[in-house]
């Protein structure tokens, strides 16, 4: 159930029984026998696929709405959402600090932001976070621990690594999760953020959502060598990659780094290998510089109906369950739209505010 | 008469004459000989700025003999006044622009030691550290664009230039294209004051190369030979459409960042002596020398000549006027360079 | 401003920061200073020469070459909480971070609607007449005094340096802090004792006259000084402004002194196309057009890049006080 915005809302959700149990002599599937949970219980998997189905509920909802003509953009990550659910499950609420990218609706939502706050924001509305001047997908929520960012790819880096090492310099346990695509990998700024982050051992984990495609560059032409996680040898600092569709796999990864930070060991670099589904946002159209068989012959992997599988076979969610789930997620939905949609936009005057602390006038 | 027999305990030469062995040397000697010039009239008050590159001069030599004139590029940065010289650069070009006089390249509008010449095809560059390398990186695609087989790009930087982020983004765009380009990175552990382990965490910076997907290895940059080695073999790579290398030749810088620095403000005499023993100009005489390539007394000739060479380009170049004010104007633009119109 | 005059100090411009800054690090431990060659070298002109020593390396920090990375690693650190003081080595290496002071310092409080804020600092020297050239003599201020969300100050006294350093540190906005490098040593002057500061967005009336008003800042507000002293001399009487504030500007202190003097001149070393006085001239016209009994003029450095390395073209492009007090002449007996 929503939260009002503000307010840290039950990370269980109450609403979903968790099913029945597999019994030991139960046939399981190769796949089953593969599932490792990592020490997730099953309220924490199930968990996790309700922020996966959050994640693209609401990213269908912006998508939706933008061809309504209500809203004037959206962004989607689509093929994210185990990455994002993941990496929420391994952050410390009230303690972490986030410091994402406009991809991470699903990361947004699983440390913690509410669907009301998200579609505050796809809607501009007043009482949205930023007040409606950010971009949508720009959260930011000083109580979760989400920093503000801008559309600037890597700029927000030296930031969480500024970030880190005023939590190190306060000799705080705490650690800062920062997250970007392959494409960011490029910029300068990504360059001089590990390379700091390396000399002071900063508490900071660098998670690339690998997703193969920068609008229209793919990864061969963004990279000579695909595997970003193999520059974190050049750093001085360790790198893994991991399964980007395999929810519980990113959490264990991102899990052993923030915990790792937290305790003095410095940053790591972690890649999310996953895929992008959708176009970049909805003012780009993908059939300009991809095939349709690519992106169909890529949805095989897609982690959303993929781990409700995973969760059904194991026994820890039943057909009725997983269905009563996408139904309270989808209510929940249509509750967020409702509510955001009737709520004011900014005044004109308002674009005054918050420029200084004090007057804006640049003449006294 | 020396010997052009190389000893029993032969050395790797990498095909090199005697007299590329010897040029080698001259070299050496003439970017000592500079340097030490250009703080000379400093102190004299003369020139109101120096900047040197001792401990550089082996590295330079060896990696300026691979470079192919007429052909190959250079993007070098503001201390490898051997590299110049061993591209072609003369003694004259070099005091011209420590005097800062209106026959310089630059017209005398820029800092000494920032080369340019279209001729020797030497990149002009400012003092902005790693801001030429996305030029090397975009010179060396102009040359791969028009199919130039034969033609390279030789880009140098210090071991504080590769924090940049212009240093990874141009290696980045390098190795996607693979593009006719060699980094050298002249690692000599400082960064004005900033030693290497506060410039990076990890101090192998050939390490990174695998990271963008190209090759890279480290060199002995007090060795020329060595040195002229790797850069040779990493130039031929590129020359013939093998992609770009990244190269590390470690050395040392033994003085000061320029002459408004002092480094005893951040690093002890007793460490830059012990560096001091590997000083690369005696440790090649001495090598030629044992090769029976020069004896004592061509080297002292060879020093002389070097002398003689350094003190004709300082008076030739003194003795030429300064840009005149309305030289200011000029080079904006191909046109006027009023903004108003 | 309001401080005890009862006990002060001679010292140059670069003392000035020296002290002010070892000040701020000893009373606030959210304090780091970052930026290259600040440590073990103690900054290139020796401004936190032993500040290591005292305060540590954790808050001295001598990063890598890495401009965009120095002003963005301290966003995040004012992000967080700290107050970061980032140096800039030389104006001239600022270019790389653009962004981060223009999209991103100058936008937190903005975009994040006050939630996050950016109390940042960042010094750096500029200017010329030091023989650096064409990369170590730019003046900035006109890049970057366009931009809102960014406050821009340049003092030109120790008194000021002071004052202006401790409001730049104690603003919770982003502030560039602007040193002009020729006076660093060559401006010496009273500053007193004990802890003050000196708001943003005010001017100082240097000299009070009665038939020109003179505006300028930096190293050319001294040699406005020397100009309207030698004009004094013969006979004028010229009121010299020093803005000391480049964003937010003083438009009273302008305009009244324009009132009484009806004509103005303004002098800065930054290149004259779309410079500080042409905001200036824009304003006065806009607002005082009838007070006028001249054009507007402007003394500014010709458009071109920078001052070359040799002598005559440094020469050239930079003014002395004779050619300001040419200018200065002229106006007066428009």
């Amino acid at each position: 159930m929503a939260a009002a915005p503000g307010e840290l809302p039950n990370p269980v959700p109450k609403s979903t029984s968790p099913g029945r149990r597999p019994s030991p002599t139960s046939a399981k599937t190769a796949a089953a026998t593969a599932f490792q949970r990592h020490g997730l219980t099953d309220e924490q998997l199930v968990a996790l696929l309700r922020t996966m189905l959050t994640h693209r509920t609401l990213e269908s909802r912006g998508f939706q709405l933008n061809r309504q003509g209500k809203i004037p953009f959206a962004s989607a990550g689509e093929g994210h959402e185990a990455v994002q659910a993941g990496a929420a499950m391994a952050f410390e609420r009230g303690t972490d600090i986030l410091v994402p990218y406009y991809r991470d609706l699903g990361l947004d939502i699983g440390i913690g932001l509410t669907p009301y706050e998200i579609l505050l924001s796809l809607f501009g509305r007043a009482a949205d976070h930023s007040g409606g001047r950010q971009f949508p997908h720009h959260y930011a929520s000083r109580k979760l621990g989400i920093y503000s960012i801008s559309s600037i790819i890597a700029a927000q880096l030296p930031h969480a690594v500024g970030a880190a090492y005023a939590i190190k310099y306060r000799g705080e346990r705490r650690a800062v999760l920062t997250t970007f695509g392959d494409g960011c990998t490029s910029e300068g700024e990504w360059h001089e953020s590990l390379n700091f982050a390396a000399i002071h051992q900063l508490p900071v984990v660098f998670l690339c959502e690998n997703n193969e495609w920068a609008i229209s560059t793919p990864l061969a032409r963004q990279m000579a060598q695909p595997d970003v996680y193999k520059r974190a040898e050049g750093y001085g600092i360790p790198g893994v990659a991991v399964n980007g569709f395999d929810p519980v796999a990113c959490y264990a990864a991102v899990k052993e780094a923030l915990d790792r930070a937290r305790a003095g060991g410095g940053p790591a670099l972690i890649e999310a290998k996953c895929y992008r589904f959708l176009a970049h946002t909805t003012d780009d159209d993908d059939r300009a510089y991809r095939t349709r068989e690519e992106v169909e012959a890529r949805r095989k992997d897609d982690p959303v109906p993929g781990f409700e599988r995973v969760l059904i076979e194991q026994g820890i969610l039943s057909e009725e369950a997983a269905e009563q789930l996408k139904q309270s997620v989808l209510a929940e939905a249509n509750d967020a739209t409702d509510r955001a949609e009737a709520m004011p936009y900014p005044a004109a005057h308002d674009l005054y505010t918050h420029v200084y602390a004090g007057g804006c006038e640049p003449w006294r | 008469m020396a010997k052009t027999d190389t000893k029993a305990h032969a050395i790797e030469r990498y095909g090199l004459s005697d007299e590329q062995l010897l040029q080698m040397l001259r070299n050496m000697l003439m970017q000592r000989q500079l340097d030490n010039r250009g703080f000379q009239l400093n102190r004299q008050g003369k020139v109101p700025f120096a900047l040197g590159s001792e401990g550089h001069e082996a590295l330079q030599a060896g990696a300026a003999m691979a470079f192919h004139r007429g052909k190959d590029l250079l993007a070098p940065y503001y201390r490898d006044l051997g590299l110049a010289l061993g591209i072609g650069l003369t003694p004259f070009e070099i005091m011209l622009s420590i005097f800062a006089r209106a026959d310089d390249h630059n017209g005398g509008r820029q800092f000494p030691n920032h080369y340019s010449s279209k001729a020797a095809g030497l990149l002009s560059f400012s003092s902005i550290l790693a801001a030429h390398i996305p030029h090397a990186v975009g010179a060396a695609y102009a040359i791969q664009y028009r199919g130039e087989h034969g033609r390279a790009v030789l880009a140098t930087c210090g071991d504080g230039t590769t924090s940049e982020g212009e240093w990874h983004e141009s290696m980045n765009f390098a190795a996607i294209h693979r593009l006719p380009l060699v980094m050298l990175v002249e690692n000599n552990e400082w960064a004005i004051s900033t030693p290497l382990h506060k410039q990076m965490a990890q101090p192998e910076i050939w390490k990174r190369a695998a990271g963008y997907g190209m090759p890279g290895r480290r060199c002995n940059g007090f060795d020329p030979i060595e040195t002229y080695g790797a850069v040779s073999a990493a130039l031929e790579r590129a020359r013939s459409g093998g992609g770009p290398t990244l190269l590390e030749g470690m050395c040392y810088r033994f003085l000061a960042h320029s002459t408004d620095d002092n480094d005893m403000t951040y690093r002890t005499k007793e460490e830059v002596a012990e560096h001091r023993k590997m000083d690369p100009v005696p440790r090649f005489e001495a090598a030629l020398t044992e090769l029976g390539v020069i004896d004592a007394a061509g080297i002292d000739a060879m020093k002389k000549d070097v002398l003689r060479e350094t003190n004709e380009a300082t008076d030739k170049a003194e003795a030429l006027p300064y840009p005149a004010p309305s030289d200011l104007y000029t080079h904006l633009y191909e046109g006027a360079w009023q903004p108003w119109q | 401003m309001a401080v005890s005059t009862t006990s002060s100090t001679v010292m140059n411009n670069v003392e000035a920061v020296r002290a002010t800054l070892y000040e701020a690090m000893k009373n606030d431990d959210r304090t780091i200073i970052l930026g290259e060659d600040v440590g073990a070298r103690g900054n290139v002109f020796l401004i936190t020469k032993d500040f290591i020593n005292e305060f540590g390396d954790r808050r001295v920090i001598d990063t890598p070459i890495a401009e965009a990375s120095i002003v963005g690693i301290a966003v995040g650190m004012a992000m967080e909480g700290l107050r970061p003081i980032a140096e800039i080595q030389f104006a001239d290496f600022i270019y790389p971070a653009f962004n981060q002071i223009v999209g991103e310092a100058a936008k937190t409080r903005y975009r994040s609607n006050g939630e996050y804020t950016c109390p940042l600092v960042i010094r750096t020297p500029y200017g010329g007449g030091v023989r650096g050239a064409l990369s170590h003599s730019v003046s900035i201020e006109a890049l970057f005094y366009h931009v809102p969300g960014l406050k821009i100050v340049a003092p030109a006294f120790p008194a000021d340096v002071k004052g202006l350093l401790n409001a730049a540190i104690d603003d919770p906005d982003p502030v560039i802090f602007l040193e002009h490098k020729k006076t660093y040593r060559l401006i010496k002057g009273e500053v007193p004792d004990g802890h003050y500061t000196i708001p943003l967005g005010k001017a100082n009336v240097l000299k009070e006259g009665t038939q020109l008003t003179v505006v300028s800042y930096g190293l050319y507000v001294h040699w406005a000084l020397d100009a309207a002293k030698q004009l004094e001399a013969e006979g004028h009487s010229v009121e010299v402004i020093d803005l000391r504030s480049i964003r937010p500007m003083d438009k009273t202190a302008i305009l009244s002194s324009v009132e009484k003097t009806r004509k103005l001149l303004i002098i800065h070393e930054d290149n004259k196309f779309g410079g500080v006085g042409a905001e200036i001239s824009a304003m006065v016209a806009e607002e005082a057009l009838f007070s006028l009994d001249a054009p507007i003029r402007r003394l500014a450095a010709p458009d071109v890049p920078a001052m070359g390395y040799a002598e005559p073209l440094e020469h050239e492009y930079m003014s002395s006080p004779a050619k300001m007090a040419e200018a200065m002449r002229a106006l007066v007996a428009f």
